[in-house]
C-alpha cells in the first residue's frame, strides 16, 4: 500500500509552505535582530577607554569581586539543593506533591522585587531577628547570596528535574540488582549520567545570579564597597548620570553571559537537554 | 530454584493475586502473556524491585521476600539493556564485582572470562553509544552474570533486535546456560523464541499462571 500522506522534501516545498515559513522567518528574524542590535548598540556606545576606566575604579573592582564570589557560592548552594530536590520530585510520588511543585516554581513566577521584599519581611520575624544578632544577613553580603539563591536555585531545580526525567529508573534498578544500595546506585549510576545536566544547572544558576538585581536592591541595599554587585553598579552609575560607566559595566556582564552560553553549547548540552523554560 | 508462593503484588492500580509457581534450578522458563498482563511486574517482584504485599518468594531455598535486590542474587537484563552511558564495556562487566569489592586480579579474570564467552574482547574499551543492538545485549548479559547470580531474569531482551541478531543472541543464551547452569526466567512475546530456548513455557493470563500445552 502506498503512503497516503506524502511529505514534501525541504528542497521542494509547496508554495503555501513557503508563505508559512516566510512568515515564521520574518517574526523570528525581527526578534533575533532586536537582540543582536541591543548588544551591538552597547558595544558601539562604549569605547576601550570607558571599559578600562571602569575596570580601574575601586568601586567597580569591588563589585566585580563580590559578584564573582557571590555567584560562585550561590551556584554551589543551588546545586547542593537542586540535585536532591530534582531527584526526589522525579522519582517519588507523594501526597502534596502538586503543592510542592507549585512552591518550587514561585521564585520563577514572582516579580523579583517581591522576592526581595518577602525576604526582608521574613528576616523581620522574631527567630530570624535573633539570628541576625549573631550573624548579620540583611543589608550584608549573606543577603546578596540568599537573594541570588532564591531565584537561581529555582532554575537549577527545573534543569535537574528535566535531567533526571531523561534518565530511566531502569538504570538504577539494574544497579540495585547488581549489588548497589540506593546511595551507591545514585553515586555510581545516576549522578554520572546526570553530569551534563549538572553543568547546565550550574551555568544557568551562575548566570541568573550574576544578573539578579531586584531582590538584592530591596534585601541588601546598594551600598558602595559593601553590598554592590555588578547590576547594582549599573543602577548606581545610571542614577548619577554616568552613562559611559553604566554601559561599560553592562558590556562586562554581557561578555560574562556570552561566555556562559558558549560554555553550555561547547559541551553540547543544548542538544542533549530539553530546557523547561 | 525459584518458588513464588501465593504472591500478591501491586503495579499502579492493577493487582496480581495469589501467584504460585516453581522453577527448577538450571532450567530456562519462558513467561508469556499479553501486554499489560503483569509479566514485568512479576519479574520485578522476583528481583526485589517491587514489594509484594502477600506471599513468599524463595530463591535457592532462601526466603528473599523481605530482602533488598542487592542481596537476592538475581541478575536482570531489561528490554533495552539499560547500559550505563558513562561506563565502558569492561567497566560494565566489572560493575557488580567492584560493588562487591572483589580483588582486582579475581575481577579481571572474571571480566576476561565473560568477555571471551560473549565475544566482547575487541570492544572492551568502547562505551554503549558505539555499540550495536546485539553487542549492547551481550554486554547487559555479561554485566548481569558477572557476580554468579543464582537466577537470571530476562525482560524481553530480544524484542528490539533484528532477526539475525536475535538468532545470534539465542545462541549466546544457550551457550551461557550450558556454561553457568544459571536458572533463567525469561519474559517474551515471541513463541518461536520461547520454544527454541525454554524448557517450559508459562502463560500469565487473567491474573493466573498456566502451563502452556506447547512446552518442551
Amino acid at each position: 500500500m502506498s503512503d497516503v500522506v506524502s511529505r514534501p522534501s525541504p528542497q521542494r516545498r509547496h508554495p503555501s509552505d513557503r508563505v508559512f515559513f516566510a512568515c515564521l522567518f520574518i517574526l523570528s528574524g525581527t526578534y533575533v535582530l532586536l537582540l543582536a542590535a541591543t548588544v551591538l548598540a552597547d558595544a558601539f556606545y562604549t569605547t576601550p577607554g570607558h571599559l578600562w576606566r571602569a575596570l580601574q575604579s575601586p568601586e567597580i573592582q569591588h563589585a566585580i569581586r563580590l559578584s564573582l564570589l557571590s555567584c560562585t557560592l550561590t551556584t554551589i548552594l543551588s546545586l547542593w539543593v537542586a540535585v536532591p530536590v530534582g531527584y526526589l520530585m522525579t522519582r517519588l510520588r507523594f501526597r502534596g506533591q502538586a503543592l510542592v511543585d507549585a512552591l518550587l516554581d514561585i521564585p520563577i513566577v514572582l516579580p523579583p522585587l517581591v522576592i526581595g521584599l518577602s525576604l526582608l519581611i521574613l528576616f523581620q520575624t522574631a527567630p530570624l531577628r535573633l539570628l541576625e544578632r549573631v550573624f548579620p544577613v540583611t543589608y550584608a553580603v549573606p543577603s546578596i547570596i540568599l537573594a541570588q539563591f532564591m531565584v537561581a536555585c529555582a532554575f537549577a531545580v527545573r534543569t535537574m528535574r528535566a535531567t533526571f526525567e531523561q534518565i530511566s529508573p531502569r538504570h538504577e534498578q539494574v544497579a540495585l540488582t547488581l549489588g548497589c544500595t540506593r546511595a551507591q546506585a545514585f553515586w555510581m549510576v545516576v549522578l554520572p549520567s546526570a553530569r551534563r545536566g549538572i553543568v547546565t544547572a550550574a551555568t544557568l544558576a551562575w548566570a541568573r545570579a550574576l544578573g539578579e538585581f531586584g531582590p538584592i536592591l530591596v534585601f541588601s541595599g546598594a551600598t558602595r564597597m559593601k553590598t554592590e554587585v555588578l547590576p547594582t553598579t549599573v543602577y548606581l552609575e545610571l542614577s548619577v548620570g554616568n552613562l559611559e560607566a553604566a554601559v561599560a559595566v553592562s558590556l562586562l556582564m554581557i561578555i560574562a553571559a556570552v561566555l556562559v552560553l558558549v560554555l553550555i553549547r561547547g559541551w553540547g548540552l543544548d542538544r542533549s537537554l530539553h530546557h523547561p523554560f | 530454584m525459584i518458588a513464588l508462593r501465593k504472591v500478591s503484588v501491586r503495579a499502579g492500580g492493577f493487582v496480581l493475586r495469589d501467584i504460585s509457581l516453581e522453577i527448577a534450578s538450571g532450567s530456562h522458563t519462558a513467561l508469556m502473556g499479553r501486554t499489560g498482563a503483569g509479566k514485568t511486574t512479576l519479574l520485578e517482584a522476583v528481583c526485589g524491585l517491587r514489594p509484594v504485599f502477600e506471599g513468599q518468594i524463595v530463591v535457592g531455598g532462601r526466603d528473599v521476600t523481605e530482602e533488598p535486590p542487592a542481596a537476592r542474587g538475581v541478575g536482570l537484563v531489561p528490554q533495552d539493556g539499560a547500559l550505563f552511558q558513562h561506563l565502558t564495556v569492561r567497566e560494565h562487566l566489572a560493575f557488580a564485582l567492584v560493588v562487591r569489592r572483589w580483588e582486582r586480579d579475581r575481577a579481571s579474570a572474571r571480566v576476561d572470562e565473560l568477555a571471551g564467552w560473549l565475544g566482547l574482547r575487541p570492544i572492551l574499551d568502547r562505551r554503549p553509544a558505539g555499540l550495536s543492538g546485539g553487542e549492547a545485549q551481550r554486554v547487559a548479559l555479561g554485566r548481569a552474570l558477572a557476580f554468579h547470580p543464582d537466577i537470571l531474569c530476562l525482560d524481553e531482551p530480544l524484542s528490539a533486535l533484528d532477526d539475525d541478531t536475535r538468532s545470534e543472541i539465542c545462541e549466546v543464551l544457550t551457550d551461557l546456560r550450558r556454561r553457568t547452569q544459571v536458572t533463567i526466567l525469561h519474559i517474551t512475546h515471541n513463541r518461536r523464541e520461547a520454544e527454541r530456548l525454554a524448557d517450559r513455557i508459562l502463560l500469565l493470563r487473567d491474573g493466573s499462571i498456566q502451563i502452556s500445552p506447547h512446552s518442551a
